[in-house]
């Protein structure tokens, strides 16, 4: 099988988001993981629907982005889109959705606070991290299923009623553990054989492992991210999930043509021809005598950034090789506000997402 | 000369200094994922050992790339040498850790051998040695006290895993030894024990709850762990105390991590903060991929101006090379403006707090020669190493007010 066969069925550049409802964003440290989630959501939800976006890592990372203070355990709406659109937040923990669980399965409320109070639910969250991972992506794939007028439970509403949510997006753990933590099943598996987790397992193993789920790679044009791309990808595959897009984080264009940056990478920059250009732009800093200094300091940022440039280049190609589609979002100068996380989420619309 | 609009120097961390003393014996580098922790880590290794230390990196979770960036095929669980040029005054060893095998490792002294067959073949053991979310730490800490011991390194180097938070990496022995030594497991495993009585009728729900979740033959299997653990148990909880406490020793020097922006800071402040309140001596703040300003004339070319005159030559449609290099010069002046804020927060929230500085480059680390490049930038050998930033003596103590 190649890999077109194993993706999903369309091609072209929407096809890493054409009829996915969960959107599962991994990526490596450091690579802006939950600025991308965060954006896809509002992309998502400009073409006027409610999307979910899910914070799995206690870090509170959404509300540090949209400089809120720290949110509960509910989904709150917390940007408006276009269109009538908006994005609601929850930030999920595997201690609340335990007890939720509990309650909601079992009726159980006053035994989960009993179990609080014992520490058994700090234990059974702590000591099986295959537990805490099934809570977490039960939330998401739960939410996935809902549909409107009912809470939940979709035994509780008519098949056919419209999804409560347009898309969940799930701002997942890093590259590195997204396998281990997408596999509840085997995880699971290890610890109970049967029983009811081990059927919330299943049922949440079946969206995950569905044509509506697609999981994201963020990465920038550095090598060790690109390498954790392609190892997190091959597992992905390797699990039988489908991977969507590739999305390159913080790309900034050349400031030079391809024949300035081969000759600035080589050293072979005209930096009398640069000193010229400094002396004709009457600069107060580059007093008589010296502009030559000044364009060998231009010249060796000049040189830095078309080797940097190169190497970026190399690493594109390598990452477009994967088969998959890239979505580049531009670096943003200063934090990321409300017009920048638009400006993020436009581009995510153009290359695919607003299909 | 550098100019001194800075008000506040920042003090340099004198990598060399640390390196060479023969009183420092273990390194740990410590900060958020994705910083350079574990290039910083080797880099420093390669540096001590090069400069005449016995050191050996232990290293949780390397790119393929770093181990052969030290020349070796693969890391395992016991330190390899590295191969060092010949003018190198010491040596380098450097391992990655497995932390099954480390944890196996300690069943297996602490335990008889027909009792250490039945921990180790238990599906319970298996779970808690290869994914309780703390082991990898806990594990860490344990190799670092098992190398300390054979006194075969006079230094150590540790990278510390790559945690959800950075702070996991001191929680977790603690929650690893709370919940082998915790009421709840002793509770769960023994359910005929006294501790019935003294909990009440909240018991009852509490294990029929339990096994309803994770199903029965799990409470099986925790029962006969815990009886065949509990012999080793003790062990355990000393080794993790003493580490602990060699962490708190002055041989212990802490490197905390960090990239210039504004998560990687604001993670870097509170482990600051964290390891003041642990007692643990902090050697200072590597700052990894910093964007100085060139030291020439360059240093003084505003953005502002920088822009104007882009915008000039390109009306006029003259010097395009001018003008492409005045907005990347432009663009790197704005990075590093905020690049020294950023700085200029975390210092004014820690005074005193030495920092070391290494420029970004424009390719990662392929080699010992790469290695090596970054532990001289370390020292403060590469030329700029950001403006204030230069060496003050002998005010690193007192700083801290509680």
């Amino acid at each position: 099988m190649n890999d077109r066969e194993q993706g999903p069925r369309t091609s072209g550049p929407g096809a890493a988001f054409a009829g996915a409802r969960l959107h599962i964003v991994t990526g490596k440290g450091g690579t802006g993981k939950t600025t991308a989630a965060t954006a896809l959501a509002l992309s998502l939800a400009s073409r006027g629907g409610r999307v979910l976006l899910v914070e799995v890592e206690g870090r509170q990372g959404v509300a540090t982005l949209l400089g809120s203070p720290a949110l509960p355990y509910e989904e709150r709406e917390m940007i408006s889109a276009p269109n009538g659109g908006s994005v609601h937040v929850l930030a999920a923990d595997a201690e609340a959705a335990l007890l939720e669980y509990l309650e909601m399965f079992y009726g159980m409320r006053r035994a989960g606070q009993a179990l609080t109070r014992l520490g058994a639910v700090d234990f059974a969250t702590t000591i099986a991290p295959g537990l805490r991972d099934v809570l977490l992506t039960g939330k998401a794939t739960e939410a996935v299923r809902r549909r409107a007028g009912g809470r939940r439970r979709s035994t509780d509403t008519p098949a056919d009623a419209p999804f409560h949510y347009g898309a969940v997006v799930m701002d997942a753990p890093p590259t590195g553990r997204i396998a281990q933590f997408l596999n509840v099943n085997s995880e699971v598996a290890g610890l109970a054989r049967v029983g009811p987790i081990r059927n919330h397992a299943d049922r949440v193993m079946e969206v995950i492992r569905s044509e509506q789920t697609r999981v994201h790679f963020v990465t920038l044009l550095e090598e060790m991210p690109a390498q954790e791309t392609r190892d997190g990808i091959a597992e992905i595959r390797g699990m039988g999930l489908d991977v969507g897009a590739v999305v390159v984080n913080m790309v900034s264009p050349p400031l030079l043509d391809g024949a300035g940056l081969a000759a600035a990478a080589a050293g072979e920059l005209d930096t009398a021809e640069l000193a010229a250009g400094l002396k004709a732009a009457r600069l107060d800093t580059a007093r008589t005598g010296e502009h030559e200094a000044l364009a060998a300091d231009l010249a060796e940022e000049v040189r830095a950034h078309a080797l940097r440039h190169l190497l970026e280049e190399r690493v594109r190609g390598e990452l477009e090789g994967l088969g998959r589609p890239l979505v580049e979002l531009p670096r943003l100068e200063g934090g990321v506000d409300r017009d920048a996380l638009s400006h993020l989420a436009r581009g995510f619309a153009e290359q695919g997402a607003g299909q | 000369m550098t100019e001194t609009n800075d008000v506040r120097e920042t003090a340099r961390l004198d990598v060399d200094a640390l390196l060479d003393s023969p009183r420092t014996r273990i390194v740990v580098c410590c900060g958020a994922g994705g910083v350079g922790k574990t290039t910083t880590a080797a880099a420093l290794g390669l540096r001590a050992a090069e400069r005449g230390r016995r050191a050996v990196v232990i290293t949780v979770d390397p790119a393929r790339r770093l181990a052969q960036s030290m020349g070796l095929a693969e890391l395992d669980n016991t330190p390899r040498p590295v191969p060092l040029p010949e003018t190198a005054r010491g040596s380098l060893h450097a391992m990655m850790l497995d932390m099954k095998r480390t944890f196996d490792e300690v069943v297996k002294e602490h335990a008889d051998p027909e009792r250490a067959r039945q921990i180790l073949a238990n599906p319970f053991y298996q779970t808690l040695s290869t994914s309780f979310s703390g082991t990898q730490e806990y594990m860490a800490m344990e190799k670092l006290g098992q190398l300390r011991q054979s006194d075969e390194w006079d230094l150590i180097v540790v990278d510390t895993p790559p945690s959800r938070s950075a702070l996991d990496f001191l929680d977790a022995p603690e929650r690893l030894g709370r919940f082998l030594d915790g009421k709840l497991i002793r509770f769960l495993s023994t359910p005929a024990s006294g501790a019935f009585r003294l909990l009440g009728a909240g018991f009852n729900v509490v294990s029929s709850v339990v096994g309803k979740i994770v199903g029965a033959q799990f409470l099986a299997d925790l029962r006969s762990f815990v009886s065949a653990f509990d012999t080793v148990f003790g062990g355990f909880q000393e080794r993790a105390e003493r580490t602990y406490r060699l962490l708190q020793t002055p041989g212990t020097a802490f490197v905390v991590v960090a990239v210039p922006d504004t998560d990687a800071m604001r993670e870097a402040s509170y482990f600051v903060d964290r390891l003041a309140q642990e007692s643990m001596p902090l050697a200072g703040l590597v700052i990894n991929r910093t964007h100085p300003l060139p030291s020439g004339p360059g240093a003084r070319l505003g953005s502002a101006e920088a822009l104007a005159a882009a915008g000039d030559l390109a009306e006029a449609g003259t010097h395009p090379l001018a003008v492409a290099a005045l907005r990347l010069h432009a663009e790197r002046v704005r990075t590093h403006e905020r690049e020294t804020r950023l700085r200029a927060r975390l210092l004014s929230a820690h005074r005193g707090v030495r920092v070391s500085e290494v420029a970004a480059r424009p390719e990662d680390v392929h080699d010992l020669a790469g290695l090596r490049g970054i532990g001289s930038a370390l020292a403060g050998e590469a030329g700029q190493t950001g403006e204030g930033t230069r060496r003050r003596e002998g005010d690193g103590t007192g700083q801290e007010d509680h």
